[in-house]
């Protein structure tokens, strides 16, 4: 055991040795003009390869997205409408802004874990899944004050007066106010919604006689 | 008779529908109506009716458009369940989630200032009265239903009962 960590220390020791001894042959010029440089191709990859991952071909190259919420999507207004203009994943779901975009893209590796894994890899695991799911995001866009919706729909460019009567009415009264926030009445508007048992605002149907003893089965 | 007919006759007898059926095509034939063949259905690049009258290629109506103006509309007769002033579409309305009543239950009607749901969607089939909708009603779209400007394509001769009733009734002052 001992003779491990003796082992480690000295590896430690040799590489911090030769990460502090001043280069013999390369020139202070090379070095700072090569590593600014190295440093403008490495930075200008890592963005292009997050560019990558932020496309909705990237999230439907696996087909639990393609088969799932993507076919969801497909049926709502937020694909197919009246001017052709359509909202792609990464639109709804990943920030615009870097730095949250960085921590979102960190909490997205539990999805290349579940990949991995295969949690939602059929219908029947994702339909399990989806209210746990849609509760992330909901609590999401509810904490960020639906930042993502209001990227293309403005409260300041919202005119009221061409919306229908109860629209225009429900957003005079609870978006303008600030009472509410996007998400809480617009669940649903880009997949299917799951069971909402429990959700603020959606009733389900009186759940009180499921309880009772089932009179047809005859074991009162 | 003699043996020598009888295979004629029978021949006859056998050929029988073959010789009839140009006749009746005459006596039964519908008015020559100028059917589109199912080349000319294909050129026109336009869906097809079919009917009595053959392939017909006919421009298709445009979809009727939603009306969602929120006027209450009247019934035609008391138990008429109500129709939707407003557009629908998108509203998901299944087992798992019901969008209507995110406006129209009792509890949300305050803020949403819809209609509630009336009191005969609390009870169930024994008139025992629930505490929330009861599971019977829970699809608003198996009475209720949204309305478009499409104009129907036969005439409704529908009177309401408050028409039967006064045409009936003799006019004021006369009888006696």
């Amino acid at each position: 055991m001992m003779i491990i960590i003796q082992r480690v220390l000295s590896l430690a020791r040799a590489a911090w040795t030769a990460f502090n001894r001043p280069a013999a042959h390369l020139g202070i010029g090379f070095l700072t003009i090569g590593g600014f440089v190295a440093g403008v191709i490495w930075w200008g990859g890592f963005n292009t390869a997050l560019e990558m991952t932020n496309k909705e071909a990237f999230c439907i190259g696996c087909h639990e997205m393609k088969d799932n919420p993507y076919a969801d999507l497909k049926q709502t207004i937020h694909y197919s409408n009246r001017s052709g203009v359509r909202a792609t994943c990464p639109d709804c779901h990943v920030p615009h802004n870097w730095t949250d975009k960085i921590a979102r893209k960190m909490q997205a590796s539990k999805e290349v874990w579940g990949k991995i894994f295969g949690t939602i890899d059929t219908p029947e695991k994702f339909e399990a899944k989806r209210r746990e799911l849609a509760g992330h995001e909901w609590a999401r866009l509810k904490a960020n004050n639906s930042l993502e919706c209001r990227n293309c729909h403005s409260a300041d460019s919202m005119d009221i007066t061409r919306q229908g009567a109860r629209g225009a009415d429900a957003h005079q009264r609870f978006l303008f106010t600030g009472q509410a926030t996007c998400i809480d009445c617009h669940k649903g508007i880009a997949h299917r919604l799951p069971d909402m048992t429990g959700v603020p605002i959606w009733t389900m149907p009186d759940r009180a006689a499921a309880s009772l003893p089932d009179l047809h089965s005859g074991q009162r | 008779m003699s043996k020598r007919h009888t295979p004629v006759l029978l021949a006859l007898l056998a050929a029988l529908p073959l010789l009839l059926q140009p006749m009746a095509q005459r006596a039964f034939a519908t008015d020559p109506v100028p059917a589109a063949s199912t080349r000319d259905v294909k050129a026109s690049g336009r869906p097809a009716f079919t009917g009595a009258e053959g392939l017909l290629v006919q421009e298709a109506p445009s979809m009727p458009k939603d009306i969602s103006d929120d006027q209450r509309r009247q019934r035609n007769y008391p138990e008429q369940p109500p129709v939707i002033p407003h557009a629908i579409a998108g509203y998901q309305l299944d087992l798992r989630a019901n969008k209507c009543l995110t406006c129209h239950a009792r509890e949300f009607t305050g803020d949403s200032q819809a209609p509630m749901i009336s009191v005969t969607h609390f009870q169930d089939r024994d008139g025992q009265v629930l505490g929330a909708v009861s599971t019977r009603r829970y699809f608003c779209l198996q009475c209720h239903v949204p309305q478009t400007d499409a104009q129907p394509r036969v005439v409704n001769t529908f009177r309401d009962v408050d028409s039967v009733i006064r045409e009936n009734r003799p006019p004021v002052g006369e009888g006696k």
